[in-house]
């Protein structure tokens, strides 16, 4: 069946050539026809790359390991879920699942449109083709993912054990539908620009899009985090590792773009600006793709050095060039219709958050390629760690967090001193009795900057309340509807402006989390025999006893063996019990004559055991030590290294048992991290609020009425 | 004060405050930073008091997991020459012998003391064989 992929993967290669041209040329001669066709040959790349899927899916599916990379990911033993999703672990899968994901954005886009943008919608197809050629000429010159083997193995190598959590398996497709769709805001960017249709008809077009992407983005990124809190032992969830910075950093310049082109909607400004913005949104996620992709995972030298490094250098540079290029073209076209009158306003409370955001992006990237810097400035090769991030990062995010509470507050264009007092007052009093609260009931006075990110957090959902009961009550004056009825029609009628709000609580949340988490957080590590007992925060916590299961492991990852030990927590009184355990997958080759010693090498994850709390979190991750295990292992292999594999299971069974059996010490790491589920929390609801601001909107007949009597933020343009 | 002129200085506060951040930033990185070195670079000239971040591989058949101190040979990525190295702290899963590790710390008497909690291993790429990251 390889075949097929390979053929259809070449076929979309020429039919997305063809749509570049055929757009490209329909466009400059304004020939109707020949637009028409670059839109269908768009439509038919995406049903070939489909098939493409669906053909490296079946692989997978049915362990075919003919395919390479079938046999490199998957094996009979892995889980079903695992094999469904390890398609995306390899680079070659993932660089297909990229282009697929862009063959659907576009069909959506370009469908969707029907005959709205005559001028700009033909570069946008041919840009969107464009940047799909570049990423088929990969799969097809240089990374296909359907290479076969002329000896096909008995057996796959099975998928990377780290990456087996389920988290893991659904991130890569969030963030890369992330990445790939800024590129139709780009794509419509480029195409105003080409035509100097620069108002703001692109960004009405294409504004959903960037939510969509920035939703998938932030909620891969979460995910990610998540992951890392669960799976890799050592307790926290963002490192400020290149990688993750990679993902970070277009979405915040993506989160600038989704506020500064409402100011563009609204009052003609800041063209040059978003054109930009949108830019190097793109620019960076084409980055982060590359990052991941470079293997500059594995250590900062591969950079370039991998086989895709100088194409996709290469590609960055045209995109990054071409648009800068063509953005400083039209400059003048680029002019603003508007100017900001007063810093009392929301438009200049928009940009002052633009300005913090694209801030916070330009500490991460300084601070990534900083290695790279360095050596290129000194000669040697340098690195900054996490304090640096964080000394920056962390007020530059309390100031972000003050500008998104009082933005509600700002009417459009400017305001009075009088009516910012009477907004300010409420919420204002609200934060107060919660600094009074904070200041009397918890120790959140130790961490100045704790306090103070608390405070903006409680100032920000206060002004979120009062919109939303004004709001309420404006609607129960008008409509004579009961509370809920008018909250939900309110909500419903203004899905972009409340859906933000739900966004910014839900943000909020995330900070508040993030801050007390990484003020308070108590950690503790220690060695224990079976009996003895640690406090941490509030919780004593007794080693009662080792545990050994074999091919059961909590989280059915398929792991061979799995060794931990039973935990009891105690706190006023009340004992739970926790199983932290670790899980070893085994060497892929084993010494032949140490078939047994082989089952306890190799790879081996750590299987946290999480009591999630609303107020906070008890977190225990377990090292066994191995030790008590040399002696039967060494026995067994010298005895037995002969058995057949169905009976070496059931050695490995005794030798685990054994273990069980024969307490011995552990390592254990504790955490008490006090409020750390509302960062999951919070982007949950952020998530929910991104939903509701990109639900569809009806027909509104009490429009001119309702706006009559809500006000200021009535003549908001309908969504298209 | 006339708009335009109002909007000029605005303009520059604004640039100048940017640019104080920037340089800022800029000037913090480069005293902040630790230096990255292989061990034939540390051994070979490493001041004392002074950390670095130490990066090569596991040499194959050191790890020592002593009661609660850690003691390994980091060598060269591409050559034999190694140092010693005590670490305490948390172990991260994909830890093993031949794995690419950075770890933080200063030379004592010709051992790499290491920071605690400091080891990071680099993660074995998803789009790379375990065996050969």
């Amino acid at each position: 069946m390889a075949w097929l992929g390979s053929a259809s993967l070449v076929a979309a290669l020429l039919t997305a050539l063809y749509a570049a041209g055929a757009s490209l040329y329909g466009g400059i001669a304004g020939e109707r026809r020949w637009v028409l066709s670059g839109r269908r040959a768009v439509y038919c790349m995406a049903a070939l790359l489909a098939l493409a899927m669906a053909v490296l899916e079946a692989a997978f599916i049915r362990s075919d390991f003919s395919f390479e990379l079938v046999a490199r990911n998957s094996s009979e033993a892995t889980p079903a879920f695992y094999k469904v999703t390890a398609m995306w672990s390899s680079q070659e899968g993932s660089l297909l699942l990229w282009v697929f994901l862009l063959s659907v954005y576009s069909t959506v886009v370009l469908a969707l449109l029907r005959n709205r943008l005559r001028e700009i919608a033909p570069y946008a197809t041919a840009v969107l083709s464009a940047i799909a050629v570049f990423f088929l000429a990969l799969v097809v010159f240089a990374e296909s993912p359907f290479t076969t083997l002329a000896a096909v193995p008995a057996d796959g190598q099975g998928l990377n054990p780290l990456l087996r959590h389920p988290a893991m398996m659904i991130h890569p497709p969030l963030v890369y539908s992330g990445y790939v769709g800024f590129s139709i805001p780009f794509a419509f960017a480029i195409g105003a620009l080409i035509t100097r249709r620069t108002g703001a008809e692109w960004i009405q077009a294409t504004r959903r899009y960037a939510l969509i992407a920035w939703t998938f983005l932030g909620f891969g990124i979460m995910l990610g985090a998540l992951w890392s809190y669960t799976e890799l032992g050592w307790g926290g969830y963002w490192a400020w590792d290149p990688v993750e910075n990679a993902s970070l950093m277009p979405w915040l310049t993506g989160t600038a773009f989704i506020h500064s082109v409402m100011i563009q909607e609204k009052r003609g400004m800041l063209r040059r600006w978003n054109a930009s913005l949108i830019a190097a949104t793109f620019v960076l996620a084409l980055l982060g793709t590359f990052l991941v992709r470079s293997g500059i995972l594995d250590s900062i030298h591969a950079f370039g050095a991998s086989t895709l490094g100088k194409p996709f250098l290469g590609f960055i540079a045209v995109v990054l060039v071409g648009s800068v290029a063509l953005i400083a073209s039209r400059w003048e076209s680029l002019r603003s219709e508007g100017r900001i009158d007063s810093l009392m306003s929301r438009e200049a409370v928009f940009a002052g958050n633009n300005l913090v955001l694209v801030g916070i992006c330009f500490v991460v990237f300084w601070g990534t390629f900083f290695p790279l810097i360095s050596e290129a400035v000194t000669g040697t090769e340098s690195t900054v760690g996490p304090p640096w991030f964080n000394r920056y990062v962390t007020p530059l995010a309390l100031v972000l967090v003050l500008l998104a509470a009082i933005g509600p507050l700002f009417a459009w264009r400017r305001m009075t001193a009088r009516a910012l007092r009477r907004a300010f007052l409420a919420p204002g009093a609200l934060t107060l009795a919660a600094l009074v609260a904070m200041l009397a009931l918890t120790p959140a006075a130790e961490s100045p900057t704790s306090l103070l990110m608390f405070s903006f957090v409680a100032f920000l959902l206060g002004v979120v309340v009062q919109e939303f009961s004004r709001g309420v009550s404006a609607r129960r004056t008008m409509t004579g509807q009961g509370r809920l009825a008018a909250l939900g029609g309110l909500v419903s009628r203004n899905r972009r402006r409340y859906g933000g709000y739900i966004v910014h609580s839900g943000i909020a949340l995330l900070f508040l989390g993030v801050a007390a988490s990484s003020a308070f957080v108590e950690q503790r590590d220690a060695r224990l025999a079976p009996g003895e007992s640690i406090r941490v925060g509030d919780y004593t916590l007794t080693y009662r006893e080792p545990t050994a299961r074999i091919l059961d492991d909590r989280s059915g990852t398929g792991a061979p063996v799995t060794l931990g030990a039973a935990i009891e927590a105690e706190k006023d009184g009340k004992r739970f019990k926790l199983l932290p355990s670790r899980n070893y997958y085994g060497a892929p080759e084993p010494e032949e004559d140490a078939p047994f010693r082989g089952f306890f090498e190799g790879e081996a994850t750590s299987e946290v055991d999480v009591r999630w709390g609303l107020v906070r979190d008890l977190w225990v991750a377990v090292q066994p030590d191995l030790g008590a295990l040399e002696a039967p292992i060494a026995e067994a292999d010298r005895e037995f290294r002969d058995l057949p594999a169905d009976a070496q299971g059931l050695l490995v069974a005794a030798i685990a048992e054994r273990f069980r059996r024969a307490p011995s010490e552990v390592n254990v790491r504790v955490l008490v991290s006090p409020l750390i589920a509302w960062i999951w929390i919070g982007s949950g609801i952020a998530v929910l609020g991104a939903l509701v601001a990109l639900w569809p909107e009806g027909r509104r007949p009490l429009a001119g009425l309702y706006a009559a009597r809500v006000g200021r933020e009535a003549r908001e343009p309908a969504p298209a | 004060m006339d708009p335009r002129r109002k909007r000029k200085l605005r303009l520059a506060v604004l640039l100048s405050v940017a640019l104080m951040l920037a340089a800022a930033l800029v000037y913090t990185s480069f005293s902040a930073a630790t230096e990255t070195r292989q061990p034939s670079e540390v051994l070979a000239s490493a001041e004392k008091g002074r950390s670095y971040e130490l990066t090569g591989k596991v040499v194959d058949g050191s790890v020592d997991r002593g009661d609660d101190m850690l003691r390994f040979r980091i060598r060269d990525r591409a050559g034999t020459e190694s140092v010693p190295v005590e670490y305490t702290g948390a172990v991260p899963d994909p830890f093993r012998e031949g794995r690419e590790v950075i770890v933080t710390g200063e030379l004592r008497d010709g051992v790499f003391v290491a920071e605690r909690d400091s080891l990071v291993t680099k993660c074995p790429s998803k789009f790379t064989n375990a065996d050969d990251s």
